[in-house]
């Protein structure tokens, strides 16, 4: 189904563009999801952190992330315990208030929580709602031929939703839908690292989080379109630090909080909506599909707190991100009650500690709407690192 | 109906000496074995022997027992700690060296035991000589990372995928079980050549034949268990008893004292089903709990319910805990290892089901255990049993004509809990509960007195 689900946006400076795409990515009513479901389009949500979308849009379904949202969770409250963390109350709220509809939801092991949603949302919608296992452990050699089962089940699914079989030419497809917006999103985080100055931490995650709300190829067009605007705006480098933002795999910091953060230095790199960029790399256009996406997901992927991988152990992949990013400090931080959030940040300092890289240690909620102190501490933080 | 027949032994023609030495047996001896346990433990470094770290729900104890390492639970560690008070201190060391106030007080309890050098009430823990665990608490795998980190040993995740939905839990023949079979056949093969570096010893399938052979007495016997309690008068405390056999069906998994234990207490049971002997207080509502119990209150806990005359018949606690061996599942003796693969996968996976699809589960209890009322008590702790209990309590209520009490404190940190916050609620339950059989009595619709 080729709808398209954004305003005209081609004619529009930069700045509006990027106000236009913070407002599409700010507002809980789902816009664009609302669009495409006018158009007699269906919607598969998927919670945090990586879900293979591909096998969505193989289908001619849109895949949506669902990652929380800035709304007061009145009736998704009620269905949870009382210490959790923010994102699973109001991922819920979307769908109990009706400002997302879906037609299935697929959550992910990544913690206890996450699982708990699956079956909490399974109860209180006659839609499909279900766990995909995604390996948890990717050290064994039997895990990617797993993986292609798991994915061969979604497809099935899948298919089931929209009617339709999804033949491995479909896959292909949006497998190359996919490479594309991969290397667009990387372009993006090269100009992050090489450029800060040209596209502040906020900016850059909007750009991001709009491809989880509308189709890959229409995400495509507008980056292919901002990039070379950012590539040549008018913006000098200043005398700012260089910080890497930690802890935005799942529960996603507001956006004022991130904007703070750029008023006072450079995110040269960061893990927010890591899942969205989880394949570091071109997926291979030839082969099973399927299990080229599930040898990638274990080959060319990125980390993250809530997967063990002997070969990633999250400290070490968190100084090579500093290192390679050439940032001087780290913002590492956790969603408040991120059982794994919260857990990864002692070996983090102590990392940061012995290898004598400054940090700022932050908890957030994405409800959160008070930014002086945080502004505060971090000023504070930057000028003794600056000055010390 | 008061149910207290601890005066059995006056029963005709029964001889007090067989009362006294089978009632009352399934607790003295599971004590005796804990203690037996921790002491095994303790002087493990003496005899030369290793340790493998293992959590409740899918120890693959079979196998391990089977390359002589000697098994420490550290939930069980933990919970030991609040039971006997002290968990407090554990926990508060753990937050010094730098973990939050929100993360999982078993997880801290044990850092604070690792960072005192095993120093536990019970004895000294042996530090791991190498961690093995499933994914069905996600912590377990952000735990052992903690022992990776601190001693640099083999941390393995035996990955044993969940049930993807409600009611969704295909079996052999089946396309995404082969898929699932497979995997974990795989990582258990790949386990045990692990297994051998680390132990020094080859992998003994005669062995691990022998003691998938006590698993299974034990697995039989603890099913019949767990249906004795439809019995009127209720023959155990689901909470209080079930716990304690809980602590040596994990603790003594395929080891021969565990076979006799279990026997044993079945012979317990069935004996006092059978002479009509009950738990020794009234019990007037019949109840199922819900999630994990409250130890560091957990006798006055049980008390709140016990003095108002409610018995736990059942829990969900000796279902996910035991680790899924509630689903009866017997090893295939002529083929070990392709039975260790199927019932690793069949019972981890029941035990998930247990947690996140219990409103079913509960429902389906209701009435072949006659059940008054259900207890869903969350924890701060662990919100992988504790997340959806708020929504699966609204769904049992949608289900069955039962009380319901959502009561949330902490398994291990007695700074979350509030005893007398807790006993409010506890008490208006039972006013409920006891407003419900008024109406019934007099004729009230069902759906009603919800």
């Amino acid at each position: 189904m080729t709808v398209r689900l954004l305003d005209d946006w081609e004619d529009l400076p930069l700045d509006d563009l990027l106000r236009y795409c913070r407002d599409v990515v700010e507002d809980p009513d789902y816009p664009t999801v609302k669009r495409w479901r006018e158009a007699g389009g269906k919607v598969v949500g998927h919670f945090q952190v990586y879900f293979p979308e591909e096998i969505v849009e193989a289908a001619g379904l849109l895949p949506v992330k669902v990652q929380g949202a800035t709304v007061e969770p009145r009736q998704g409250d009620a269905h949870f315990g009382a210490y959790l963390c923010s994102i699973v109350k109001t991922s819920l709220e979307l769908g109990l208030s009706g400002r997302l509809e879906l037609d299935m939801f697929v959550s992910h092991p990544i913690c206890d929580t996450a699982r708990n949603l699956a079956a909490v949302w399974g109860r209180n919608f006659s839609y499909p709602c279900e766990v995909l296992y995604l390996p948890q452990n990717p050290n064994s050699a039997h895990s990617v031929a797993y993986l292609r089962g798991e994915y061969d089940r979604l497809r099935r699914g899948i298919e089931e939703i929209a009617g339709r079989s999804v033949t491995d030419d479909d896959l292909r497809a949006a497998i190359a839908v996919f490479n594309e917006n991969r290397r667009l999103l990387r372009r993006l985080y090269d100009i992050k690292r090489e450029s800060p100055w040209l596209l502040a931490v906020d900016e850059a995650y909007v750009l991001v989080a709009l491809g989880g709300r509308i189709p890959r190829s229409e995400h495509n067009r507008l980056l292919k379109a901002a990039i070379p605007m950012i590539e040549k705006r008018d913006a000098a480098p200043q005398d700012r630090m260089r910080l890497v933002f930690e802890g935005g795999f799942c529960e996603q910091p507001p956006l004022d909080l991130l904007t703070t953060i750029a008023q006072s230095s450079y995110v040269v790199d960061d893990d927010l909506l890591i899942g969205l960029r989880w394949l570091t790399d071109d997926v291979a256009a030839d082969g099973d599909p399927l299990e080229t996406l599930a040898r990638a997901y274990h080959e060319q992927s990125s980390y993250s707190a809530v997967q063990h991988d002997l070969r990633k152990p999250k400290e070490v992949m968190l100084l090579k991100r500093i290192r390679e990013s050439g940032a001087g400090a780290a913002v590492i931080s956790a969603a408040k009650m991120c059982e794994p959030g919260l857990d990864e940040l002692v070996p983090h300092m102590k990392a940061l500690d012995e290898e004598g890289i400054p940090y700022f240690v932050n908890e957030f909620e994405e409800n959160m709407t008070s930014f002086d102190t945080l502004q505060i501490q971090l000023e504070t933080f930057i000028e003794n690192v600056l000055f010390a | 109906m008061s149910t207290d027949t601890t005066n059995q032994s006056s029963r005709p023609g029964e001889p007090d000496a067989q009362h006294d030495s089978i009632v009352g047996r399934g607790n003295r001896e599971g004590s005796r074995l804990f203690r037996q346990w921790y002491e095994e433990l303790t002087t493990a470094p003496e005899r030369g022997e290793k340790a493998a770290y293992v959590f409740v729900m899918g120890s693959l104890a079979e196998l391990l027992n089977s390359f002589n390492l000697n098994l420490v639970f550290p939930e069980i560690n933990g919970l030991q700690t609040a039971v006997r008070h002290v968990s407090e201190s554990y926990i508060t060391q753990a937050e010094d060296y730098g973990y939050n106030s929100d993360v999982c007080g078993y997880v801290k309890a044990d850092l604070g035991l690792q960072l005192r050098g095993g120093d536990h009430p019970m004895g000294r823990i042996p530090r791991p000589d190498i961690a093995v665990y499933t994914g069905a608490c996600n912590t377990y795998i952000k735990w052992a990372e903690i022992w990776e980190r601190l001693y640099g040993i083999p941390i393995f995740t035996l990955d044993v995928p969940g049930p993807r939905a409600a009611g969704r839990l295909p079996g052999r023949g089946h396309v995404d079980y082969d898929n699932d079979l497979r995997y974990v056949a795989g990582q258990i093969e790949e386990l045990i050549s692990v297994l051998e570096n680390v132990t020094g010893t080859r992998f003994d399938v005669d062995r691990l034949r022998e003691a998938m052979a006590y698993a299974n007495t034990m697995t039989t016997a603890w099913v019949k268990i767990l249906e004795l309690n439809q019995s009127r008068p209720a023959v155990y405390d689901a909470v209080t008893d079930g716990t304690s056999y809980l602590g040596v069906a994990n603790g003594f998994r395929g080891r021969p004292e565990g076979a006799r234990y279990f026997e044993e207490v079945l012979e317990e049971l069935e004996y006092k089903a059978a002479t009509g002997i009950g738990t020794s207080h009234d019990q007037r509502h019949r109840l199922a709990f819900v999630g994990v119990p409250c130890y560091p209150i957990y006798r006055r806990f049980s008390e709140m319910f016990t003095e108002r005359g409610g018995v736990f018949v059942g829990s969900t606690y000796t279902w996910f805990a035991s680790g899924g061996w509630n689903s009866g599942y017997l090893y295939d003796l002529d083929n070990p290892l392709e039975s260790l693969a199927e019932g690793t996968l069949i019972t981890s996976r029941e035990a998930m089901n247990d947690m996140f699809h219990a409103d079913r589960l509960l429902a389906d209890m209701v009435e072949p255990f006659g059940l008054d009322g259900v207890v869903f008590h969350g924890i701060k702790s662990c919100r992988t049993v504790s997340s959806g209990l708020a929504d699966s309590r609204r769904a049992v209520m949608e289900l069955a004509d039962v009380g319901t009490l959502l009561i949330d404190s902490d398994h291990m940190d007695p700074r979350s809990v509030s005893e007398a916050q807790i006993k409010n609620r506890v008490d208006a339950f039972f006013e409920g509960l006891e407003t419900r059989k008024l109406l019934a009595a007099a004729g009230e619709p069902e759906g009603s007195r919800r």
